[in-house]
């Protein structure tokens, strides 16, 4: 509008500012970019598998024990975190010589029961070293005949046409694979089934000498429920050992496949009940692999190498959030000055969305969207009481906290585990959103408190998706100086005195008019 | 869906960011806000520049005050109850009539002490106040509108919201309320803006929820042939307020009060744009002549910078949008 001196010489320094926050910012990343070799994009990424294995039994009214097998690390795998949800049941893991196991045991249990186990599984990129469990004992096996010259004519053709245990062994998968078999393979196959075949080979093997048991594996598909473990042949040979996976369908074969049970002996062994099931549910999340940046950062000493990566681990996780923030602002500054939505509180959809980051989308959205709707029909009560406001404010803490307690206690009940993420809401931040929402009811409606309500919600997915980006991650965390960029964009943003996107639909009447 | 920006920045419609930036920020210093952000102080501003005002009954401080409530309204028909720090229209409570079992609301709602001692609590608490900070209850006399606006506002007191930017009257208009706002008077509530002509005093163009309406909607009455009388006291009212207050951008809240004329409501030192819709036309074009003025002219008094007016907005303040 005016464009008196001293708004011209404010805007100059302004602008001035900026310039010299783009300057800086950039300047600093392209340093640290062609010193240190950070790469601009997060070019590699891990691949992280949240792993839930659920045993279902019935259990027959005495004492109950059950012991699950827990997978170890292994050459693509390592095992990040583990936990096991079950009530009433007391839990223990068990680091035996023979293997990992969980066990719950009760002492009385009735009726249909549901045991979880999860662990947090890492696909690393690279092969990492194998540790190979010692070869189990050999089990010789005696069969009757026909079967016994049918087994050792299949075994005698294998044997000639290899050259050590493991050659014969894929020898022998391909002779019971055969399109069109012999007469003794099809003869062994359809006494044992397709579904036993690993249990057949190795017990033909050991009838050689040869130490081979069936082991059981997962495969891991981004979102499967109800899977179930795969039987497979582990065959060992001096100090080598090999898994051969069989039975895979046509579009199995590309999955990675996690050793469950890596050698002989059982998966789950259920005493005290009965008719017991064993499925597994897997979600696959991607995240940028920061070590490999954080080590060549750590060492940098010079003051241009400042960096996040001096830090401990614990304070760097924090960071890893904190810089964040900033992105989070920047999206909050688009959506009200630029969009001009509504939001109830200016940046408290940037601390829902960091409750997002904990919870994952959805099981915040109905968690927020929950906590919120019960604390307004409570607080619509505790209004009728005619409370100081202080007090009224604690009452609905209060209120919130018991409903996120109801809430987990509930969830966990009925196996979800999920439900538990709740309590990574901010408490007394939901309980001011229930109290705003809750005048902002009384004095102008529902409208009101679906706009603004709405509009935190839409802000906080926005701000959400923002912050989860890996590129966004990637870069807020490894080039501080981008801060300063971001900064920058805000002042840039907080001078626009134009109109915002909403403004323009409302003043559409204004611009109809004239036309007419 | 959205009207171009190009066009609405030749039809001079400001935006919410341009009023932050070019209106708020630059015209009104930080440090006077208290002045219209606290009616009580306010009031006695108003009281002190000789503005007329509805007169104080009783200001509520603290919590003990609550116990005199009946004492206060004692003998009197109708008050308004306001939080001194309330924004928006959050938290005023109009009581009309008074009866054996309590007080009746605008509304119709019958409330008892009990109620209304409740309603006083929570504006001492803060609820309504900015930032949450202990307030002060302010009781005034209510205001007596002239029956000819009986029909236009069906509950509450049909005021008139005139912007004053450096002094100078620049746009207008009346704020009905409806059954829908609840008797109070903001637009984003429900209640039926009409833009008044800045020369004349007459409706020009009615809107509610940003939506053009040519009767009122709960009592039919025609908004086309409303004229507001004493049309220049009321101008010049609004624009003493500036001298009054020193904020450059400035929205004042006058009602017409059947014996005793125009009287200051309130003054708002971050008034709305809902205006420029009630009028069908932007402000921006105004601002901009009043800026061209000499510095001479903003030294003259509330009288004669209302004598400028017609010569000023001779054309555009006289566009009527239909």
């Amino acid at each position: 509008m005016l464009r008196g001196d001293p708004a011209r010489s404010r805007r100059f320094s302004l602008y001035a500012i900026v310039v010299l926050l783009l300057v800086v910012g950039l300047g600093l990343s392209i340093q640290r970019h062609y010193a240190y070799d950070v790469p601009w994009i997060p070019d590699r990424e891990q691949t992280v598998w949240s792993i839930e294995a659920r045993i279902e039994f019935v259990a027959t009214g005495g004492p109950a024990t059950v012991t699950l097998r827990r997978p170890s690390d292994q050459a693509r795998f390592s095992i990040l975190d583990e936990s096991g949800a079950s009530s009433g049941y007391g839990l223990n893991f068990l680091d035996n010589d023979d293997g990992k196991y969980a066990q719950w045991s009760v002492r009385e249990a009735n009726g249909r029961q549901y045991l979880y186990y999860r662990a947090e599984v890492l696909q690393r990129g690279a092969i990492g070293e194998e540790v190979i469990p010692p070869a189990p004992r050999l089990l010789r096996q005696s069969w009757e005949e026909p079967y016994a010259t049918a087994v050792e004519a299949v075994l005698d053709r294998a044997y000639a046409l290899s050259s050590d245990p493991f050659t014969m062994t894929r020898q022998l998968i391909s002779q019971f694979r055969a399109s069109n078999r012999e007469q003794n393979e099809q003869l062994l196959i359809d006494e044992v089934g397709e579904r036993n075949l690993p249990q057949l080979i190795a017990n033909m093997l050991q009838s050689r000498g040869i130490a081979a048991t069936e082991v059981h594996g997962l495969l891991l598909d981004d979102g499967r429920r109800r899977q179930r473990l795969k039987p497979l042949l582990r065959v060992w040979s001096d100090d080598e050992s090999e898994v051969f996976p069989m039975n895979l369908a046509a579009d199995e074969r590309g999955l990675p496949l996690m050793l469950w049970q890596p050698t002989r002996g059982f998966v789950v062994e259920v005493t005290g009940g009965v008719r017991s099931d064993l499925t597994f549910s897997m979600i696959r999340s991607d995240t940028t692999n920061y070590g490999e940046v954080a080590s060549a950062l750590g060492e940098a000493q010079d003051w241009l190498g400042f960096s996040i990566h001096s830090l401990p681990i614990e304070e760097q996780a924090m960071f890893k959030t904190i810089l964040l923030l900033p992105m989070g602002a920047l999206v909050v500054c688009f959506l009200r000055i630029l969009v001009g939505l509504k939001t109830s509180g200016t940046f408290m959809p940037v601390l829902i969305a960091l409750a997002f980051i904990e919870t994952t989308l959805l099981t915040g959205l109905i968690g927020f969207l929950l906590v919120v709707s019960v604390g307004l029909m409570i607080r619509s009560y505790l209004s009728h009481l005619n409370l100081l406001l202080v007090a009224r404010i604690s009452a609905v803490i209060i209120t919130v906290i018991t409903i996120i307690a109801l809430f987990s206690v509930f969830s966990y009940e009925i196996g979800l585990t999920e439900g538990l993420k709740i309590t990574f809401f901010p408490m007394i931040i939901l309980s001011w959103t229930v109290e705003r929402m809750s005048i902002l009811w009384e004095e102008e409606g529902w409208r009101e408190v679906a706009v603004q309500g709405g509009g935190s919600l839409l802000t906080a997915i926005i701000a959400y998706l923002a912050m989860t980006n890996p590129w966004v991650q990637h870069l807020s965390f490894n080039f501080i100086g981008l801060q300063f960029v971001v900064l920058a964009l805000i002042i840039i943003i907080g001078n626009y005195n134009g109109y915002r996107l909403l403004e323009l639909r409302r003043f559409m009447a204004v611009s109809r008019e004239t036309t007419n | 869906m959205f009207a171009s920006p190009g066009k609405l920045k030749a039809l001079g419609v400001v935006g919410m960011n341009d009023r932050n930036i070019n209106l708020i920020a630059r015209h009104n210093p930080r440090k006077l806000f208290p002045l219209v952000d606290n009616k009580l102080k306010t009031k006695l501003l108003a009281e002190e520049h000789g503005i007329p005002t509805p007169g104080l009954i009783a200001a509520l401080k603290t919590q003990h005050d609550l116990r005199r409530i009946e004492e206060f309204v004692d003998g009197i028909a109708g008050f308004a109850m306001k939080p001194a720090k309330g924004s928006g229209g959050k938290g005023i409570l109009v009581i009309t009539k008074r009866i054996d079992r309590g007080f009746i609301k605008a509304s119709g709602l019958l409330l008892s002490t009990a109620d209304l001692a409740r309603h006083a609590s929570n504006i001492l608490s803060g609820l309504f106040s900015l930032g949450g900070s202990p307030d002060t209850a302010v009781i005034e006399e209510l205001i007596r509108p002239d029956p000819i606006y009986k029909e236009l506002s069906v509950e509450g007191v049909p005021d008139i919201r005139v912007i004053v930017y450096r002094g100078f009257p620049i746009m207008a208009m009346m704020r009905l309320s409806t059954r829908e706002s609840d008797g109070k008077a903001n637009l984003h509530q429900g209640a039926v803006g009409v833009g008044l002509s800045l020369l004349t005093g007459r409706s020009v163009n009615a809107v509610q929820f940003d939506r053009p309406v040519y009767e009122h909607p709960d009592s039919g009455a025609d908004l086309t042939t409303i004229e507001i009388p004493d049309w220049e006291r009321l101008l010049v009212l609004a624009a003493r307020c500036t001298d009054a207050s020193k904020l450059g951008y400035l929205g004042v809240d006058v009602v017409l009060d059947v014996e005793k004329g125009p009287m200051l409501l309130e003054l708002n030192a971050r008034p709305g744009l809902a205006i420029q819709i009630a009028n069908g036309h932007g402000m921006g074009d105004r601002i901009r002549t009043i800026d061209a003025l000499p510095s001479a002219a903003f030294a003259e008094s509330a009288e004669e910078r209302v004598a400028r007016l017609p010569q000023l907005f001779g054309e555009s303040a006289a566009v009527s949008a239909r």
